[in-house]
């Protein structure tokens, strides 16, 4: 558990994750349950970055005049990653709340449940 | 047709159930009138099972799953190594590969840039692809005909009444351009690249948008330019980085320059593949804007 104290970016960024899929599983209204989804890929950045981090270190950007050594510059793979996920998550957000808005105007309304019913009673008429 | 049910097995039922002929079984009430015990005991599961009490049920089992969840998680992290270590298994060879002979194979300093866009370019081409079949399926799911324009949608065209603002806006809606493309530019060298620079030059068009109207920013960037220019960007990215592939998987020469590190034009085909990345970047963001807002670019 002492872990936990020096991770604790790391640990941070698991429980923001847990609040991110509570809200995902708890709020009827749509657009706060993407909300919560982006909360998830926030925490996902989070603890890729501070995987990547190394103490005392520079941003992997070789200084000029300057031989290019490891022991100077933090971990460049996980930033890259990052960047994907931005982007993915961009993607996933923009396409669900496109969705999202559509729903709206087909049946006036954000809240899950009410989306269903007005569904199911469509679906039987 | 009672007693046909009532022949059918139990697994009968499941297979049916699977099969979607059947609403899933009740557990039928116990007729156990004589007792008042049970009688009670069956009112009170009815209780217990009305709508208000499964919300509070389904709260209750939520927060408790996510509680374990994250329970699980924290020891996970607890196990992991120290944060910000030097040994950690993360920063192995592949690491030591990309900064000590990145500047000299890829001519790019930004050793990020030089990993998206040379070392792993078919991934970033991927994400651009993401980015424009998200932005096609909103075009898909929102845009709608000029015709059926509402009052709220007309709205968008109308200009900014407010003198400062629409002062303002337009003096930092160009320096946001300058800066996007120096952002853009100056990817390979310093921090940035396509995907940051061009999120500033979309904000840049976004704040036109929202002060002149979306009237005026279609005189220059209506649907077809938009996509002219994603559809240009994407196959330009796909060629350029497939005739690199393709020459260094077969054993050719590096005809592509790549020039002398920290130089505005270095780095091979880093300055290009950024470019076409930003203004992909760039009309998504835009487009996101334009069909949420009218639904029309």
């Amino acid at each position: 558990m002492s872990n936990l104290m020096t991770n604790y970016y790391e640990a941070a960024a698991v429980i923001l994750f847990g609040i991110g899929f509570m809200n995902l599983l708890l709020a009827k209204n749509l657009i706060k349950k993407f909300i919560g989804l982006n909360i998830m890929d926030t925490a996902v950045y989070l603890f890729l970055a501070a995987k990547g981090y190394i103490t005392a270190r520079a941003a992997p950007i070789i200084a000029q005049g300057t031989a290019a050594r490891v022991e100077d510059y933090i971990n460049p793979v996980p930033s890259g990653l990052v960047l994907t996920g931005i982007v993915v998550s961009v993607s996933v957000t923009a396409f669900s709340l496109a969705l999202v808005q559509r729903l709206y105007k087909h049946y006036g309304s954000l809240d899950l449940d009410e989306i269903m019913k007005k569904a199911k009673k469509e679906e039987k008429v | 047709m009672i007693n046909e049910k009532k022949e059918k097995s139990k697994w009968q039922h499941f297979v049916d159930w699977v099969n979607g002929e059947e609403a899933i079984e009740r557990p039928k009430k116990i007729s156990l009138q004589k007792i008042n015990k049970k009688k009670l005991i069956i009112l009170i599961r009815k209780y217990i099972w009305s709508r208000r009490k499964k919300t509070a049920l389904h709260l209750i089992m939520c927060t408790f799953a996510c509680m374990v969840f994250i329970g699980i998680l924290l020891h996970t992290v607890s196990t992991l190594p120290y944060f910000g270590g030097s040994t950690n298994p993360a920063s192995n060879e592949v690491v030591e590969r990309y900064i000590e002979s990145g500047v000299e194979e890829t001519g790019a300093s930004n050793i990020v840039t030089a990993m998206i866009l040379e070392y792993r370019a078919f991934d970033t081409f991927g994400e651009s692809c993401i980015l424009f079949l998200a932005v096609i399926c909103v075009v898909m799911l929102l845009k709608k005909d000029a015709a059926e324009e509402t009052e709220e949608e007309k709205a968008f065209d109308q200009e900014e009444e407010n003198v400062i603002l629409k002062k303002v806006a337009n003096i930092l809606t160009p320096l946001l351009f300058l800066f996007g493309c120096y952002v853009i530019l100056n990817g390979h060298i310093s921090p940035g690249g396509g995907f940051s620079g061009g999120a500033i030059m979309g904000a840049g068009l976004i704040l036109y948008a929202c002060v002149n109207g979306q009237k005026s920013v279609q005189r220059f960037f209506t649907y077809k330019t938009f996509l002219r220019i994603n559809v240009i960007s994407l196959l330009a990215y796909g060629i350029l980085k497939g005739y690199s592939f393709f020459a260094g998987a077969n054993h050719l020469p590096d005809v592509i320059p790549k020039g002398t590190g920290w130089d505005l034009l270095s780095g091979g085909l880093i300055l290009p593949l950024n470019i076409c990345v930003g203004m992909i970047v760039m009309c998504t963001v835009y487009g996101f804007y334009a069909l949420f807002t009218k639904g029309d670019i």
